[in-house]
Parts: C-alpha cells; structure tokens; sequence
C-alpha cells in the first residue's frame, strides 16, 4: 500500500497507484517551492548585493556615517539608516512590550471569559488593519496631537510613527504572550495560591518566569516586525538619513529608503537600483537571525511543557 | 500563640499586611485593565479620525471617479478595480499551490526530514518583510521572467507573500479533522488520495476557507511591496488584462495622504473608509464561516 517516493511504484502497478504517486509527488513540489521562495530571496539579494559590493568597500557600506547614494558625489554609508530603524523600533517595542505584556497578563489570569471573547477579536481587527492606514494615523493624528505636548516636534519625526508602530505590534505581543502564559500547567497556579500569593504574585513570579522563553519569542518576533515595517514609517517618519538618537527630527529607516527609490523610476543595473537590494539584504539578514532566535525559543518552551 | 489566629485578628499586622496585599493587587489589575481599553481606545480612535477626516468625501462619484488633479474630481475607480483584480489573481495563485503544500505536509509528510525542513521554512517565511518580497518580485517577475510592471507580477509577489499563511492556516484546519474519519474511509478501502479528496477536505473546508479569507485580506492591504515591484500610482484607467500596469487601493492612499493638501488628505481618509470596508466585509464572512463551523461540529 505505501508508494512513498517509490520510483518502482511507476512500473508494474495499478492505474490507481501511478495516480496516487503522481498525486503525492505533485503536492510535494509545491510544498517545495516555498523552499524555492527562500533561495529565491537569497539568491536575488546576494547577486545584487555582490555587484554594489563590487563598487563600494563593505567596510564603507557598514561603518560610513553619511547615506547619500542618490547625490551628484554619493556616499553609501548605511549606519544613519540602521541608526533610523533602531531608533524608531525602540520607541515602538517602548510601548509594545510593557502594554502588550500586561494586556496578556490581564486576558490570560484576570479576565472573565466574557470579556476575553469581546477584547480578542477586537485584538485581531487591530492586527489586521492595514499599515498605510496605522501611517495616516501617524502622520495626521498622532504627530500633531504630540505636537502639542512638544511643540520642537518636526511634522516628520521617529517618536509619532514609533508610538504608532507599537501599537500596531501589541497585538502579536500580547496574543503570543498569552498563548504563552496560558500553556503555564494549571498545577504552578495552584501551587502558588494554596502558598497565599495574590493574583499579582502568582502572574509576576510565577506565570511570567515559567513563560519566559515563550515571551521572548514574542518579544523577538515583534522587535522584526518592527524593523521591517514599512509604510508607517515611510509616511510618517520622513526620509532624510541621519545619524541621530533624536526622535523629534526627521530620520531615514532602511524600508524607507527601498520605497522611495522604488517610487523614482530607478534602471536597471546602476548602482543607485542596486544599493536598494544590499540595504534588503541587510534588512533581511537582521529579521532573519531574530526570527531564527524566536521560533528557537518557542520550540524550547514547547519542550518544557510538552 | 499561633500565628494563624493573630492573622484573623482585625487590625494585627498581618490583617494589615493582607489588607495591603489585596489592595496592590487591585491596583495591578486596574493598571492591567487601563492598558488593555488604552488600545481599544487607540483603535476607536483611528477610526474616529479616519471617519472624521474622510466621511464627507464618501461618495458614489468618489467611487466610480478617476484620479485627477483636482482633489475634489478625483476617486478610486482604478485603485479599487485594481485591487480586487489582484486580490483574485493572487487567489488563484496562492490558494491551490498552498493548499497542495499544506495537504503534502499535513498529510503525507508529517515525519519525514524534508518534510520537516520544509515547515521551519514556512515559519521564516511568514516573518520575512513584505518589503523583502518586493525586491524578490521586482528581481524575478518584473525583470527576469519580463512580466513588467502588470497586474499578473504584483498578484505572483503577493502569492509569495501570503503562500505561507495559507499553508500554515490549512495545515491547521486538516489538524482538526478527527482521526476516525480518515480510519473510516481507509477501512472501506479508499486510497490515501480518495481519503483526502473525498473524506478529509470536505470536512475542513470551511475551516480552509477561513484562513483563505484571513490570508487574502492580508495581501489587499499590502503596500510596501507593491510599490517596490513599481505599480505606477498614477494611471488613468482601470486594468483590463494580466498585462495592464496597474495600481492598489493602498497605493493610491499613500500617494495622497504624501501628499500637503488637505483636500488629498481628506480623499486618502475616504480611501482608507473604502478599505476597511472592504477588510471588514472579508472578516466578517470569515466569522461567520467559523461560527458556522464549529455549531455543526457541536450538533
């Protein structure tokens, strides 16, 4: 009966199990391509990124402090870039970690079925939302209304569209946390009440540390959700590269830069077309190595618990 | 004197210390509840600005009208053709090939190592930003295999894009196929393919259909990688053919909201109201589907 990846099952057999088999290998291949879109990507980025390499030294590339590849006299310096990203990403995971973490704590130990059944879809809706929107809402609610509390604050700037940012993760935050906390055995709970913690001393000492490695790959995923956002920050954020930690003033992160140049009429093969793929690689790369991290994590805690 | 009855004691200092104990708990859970309605807020408060904002320029003429100069003339009739149009496309893409996957990995190839591989890979995959697969899309569809800038190379980027939350939504709902239906048909002598053919995927259907719906609205939101694979955002008609050079509701939202005047402000704000209308729309139907489901599995 098994024809698993039987080459002999082709000969010899009924017309039933050739079916089976073609069957089997077709649904194989296009589970495979998702192996395809993978090499694909890397593929794609690295011969880019090797021909821009090529022309501008990676010591340049990693460690110049001035981006101004589209200038007559150009400079591919990439940290005021990266400086842009982390900047924005820590304003985001700023509002994201503590009220995602407590939102989880709230659904996962305090809230009644009810209002767990009500907060989790609205939740979702939030998730669901597309980014363009979260970027009008940035640029056209948030920064103003901030710009009455600072009134230093440019129209563009990291703080408005980080805030933003994090609201738009917290959702993964505080569901995956959740998920987390809810996998916590019901013995740990019950353990610590029949001790006489209160609700607080059972979630903080108890729930969050035996969760921990589960919380921080949601932690880590959001924290690479945050880095490769795009139109948030593309639309409220600015697109002037500068190496600054001063989130009132107009910045640059490295998905900005891809749109911007994408929406020039960039050809094909110059350099210019080329720095957008070797900032890609780098977005990749960094999103990467986190989600490796995270899905790590997520496994160990599986395994603590299983 | 035992300290259990010192500590029922009113006004002993473990009555006290309790009393404290409770109340910072009160406190830590109101603080938990303040900031779970904080985003609840946040989100009415979106709302309420977009509706603020772009209520006024809702109209059928905004919805049937072409872009134009002129603020007050322009509308969305080529955004929103364009983006249904790749929505289906990208459909007709991504579905069948996902759900293949997700039956292979699900059904056939649960233990083996590739198989294995293979999922880990889907779990990257899903992460990776969507910017990301802008840059693949430009590379692959639009230059090497010379799509251009059409509707058929923006819906194959976004099929990429979404092939792994298809996967990973499918592989869920035939997770939850029970066992004995499939037991039941191998005992009557169906193969593994009539199995699943005829037993495993009616059952999961519905439960397919509702990622499917999940995994579409996320690519009708997309921007990012749209633009970065050069959907144009200004053409003047709607697309015709796989062909056309097109643009996406999104797109033509981020085009006016860059823009300063208030006026292309208010009609990105309209935009955004015809967008979330159409997510809404979406979800619901995926509710609804869910719902549905799971009372006919209670019955």
């Amino acid at each position: 009966m098994n024809v698993h990846g039987d080459l002999g099952a082709l000969v010899g057999r009924s017309k039933v199990q050739r079916v089976e088999f073609v069957i089997e290998w077709a649904l194989f291949l296009c589970a495979l391509l998702s192996v395809g879109t993978t090499i694909g990507i890397i593929a794609v980025l690295a011969v880019e990124t090797a021909a821009f390499l090529r022309e501008v030294s990676v010591l340049e590339f990693l460690f110049g402090t001035e981006w101004t590849p589209l200038f007559a006299a150009p400079k591919f310096g990439v940290l005021p870039l990266v400086t842009g990203t982390a900047l924005v990403s820590l304003i985001a995971m700023a509002v994201a970690l503590p009220m995602g973490l407590l939102s989880a704590v709230y659904l996962s130990e305090y809230a009644d079925p009810r209002v767990r059944r009500f907060v989790k879809p609205v939740l979702e809706v939030l998730a669901g939302i597309p980014t363009v929107v979260y970027g009008y809402f940035a640029l056209l609610f948030v920064t103003p209304v901030l710009q009455e509390l600072i009134p230093d604050l440019a129209g563009f700037n990291a703080l408005g569209p980080g805030i933003v940012m994090g609201i738009m993760i917290l959702p993964l935050v505080s569901s995956l946390s959740e998920d987390a906390m809810r996998g916590v055995p019901r013995g740990l709970r019950e353990g610590s009440y029949a001790l006489g913690a209160t609700k607080m001393q059972t979630s903080l000492r108890v729930i969050v540390p035996a969760a921990f490695s589960g919380i921080t790959a949601a932690f880590i995923l959001a924290v690479s959700r945050a880095i490769g956002e795009t139109m948030i920050v593309a639309i409220a954020a600015g697109q002037q590269p500068r190496l600054t930690w001063d989130p009132t003033v107009p910045i640059e992160t490295m998905t900005t830069y891809i749109v911007q140049v994408s929406l020039g009429d960039t050809p094909q093969g110059t350099l210019e077309y080329r720095t957008i793929f070797a900032v890609g690689m780098l977005l990749f790369l960094g999103t990467f190595g986190l989600n490796v991290i995270s899905a790590w994590l997520r496994e160990r805690y599986r395994e603590e618990y299983a | 004197m035992n300290r259990a009855l010192t500590a029922s004691l009113p006004g002993s200092a473990d009555a006290r210390h309790i009393r404290w104990r409770r109340l910072v708990d009160r406190g830590f859970q109101a603080l938990a509840l303040a900031v779970l309605l904080a985003t609840l807020a946040a989100l009415a408060a979106l709302i309420a600005d977009v509706w603020r904002d772009g209520a006024g320029r809702l109209s059928w003429d905004f919805v049937t009208s072409f872009p134009s100069r002129r603020a007050s003339q322009a509308g969305i009739w080529h955004a929103l053709t364009g983006s249904i149009f790749v929505l289906v496309l990208t459909a007709a893409i991504a579905v069948p090939i996902g759900v293949a996957a997700a039956i292979y990995l699900e059904e056939y190839g649960s233990r083996s190592r590739s198989a294995r591989l293979i999922e880990i890979n889907i779990t990257n995959l899903a992460a990776v930003p969507s910017v990301i697969y802008g840059l693949l899309g430009l590379s692959l569809f639009v230059r090497m295999l010379a799509l251009g800038r059409s509707v058929l190379a923006g819906a194959a980027t976004l099929a990429l894009l979404v092939l792994p939350i298809v996967i990973l939504s499918t592989r869920e709902a035939l997770r939850a196929v029970p066992k004995s239906v499939r037991e039941g048909s191998y005992a009557l002598g169906a193969t593994k393919w009539q199995t699943i053919w005829h037993q495993v995927l009616p059952v999961a259907f519905p439960g397919i259909l509702t990622g499917l719906i999940l995994a579409l609205s996320r690519a009708i939101g997309e921007t990012a990688p749209l633009i970065t694979i050069g959907a144009v955002t200004f053409v003047t008609f709607a697309p015709d053919s796989i062909w056309s050079p097109f643009t996406v509701l999104p797109i033509q939202v981020f085009n006016w909201v860059s823009r300063p005047q208030p006026e292309f402000q208010a009609n990105a704000a309209a935009g955004i109201l015809v967008l979330l209308a159409l997510l809404l729309t979406m979800n619901a139907a995926a509710i609804w589907l869910r719902d549905r489901y799971r009372r006919k599995d209670a019955a």
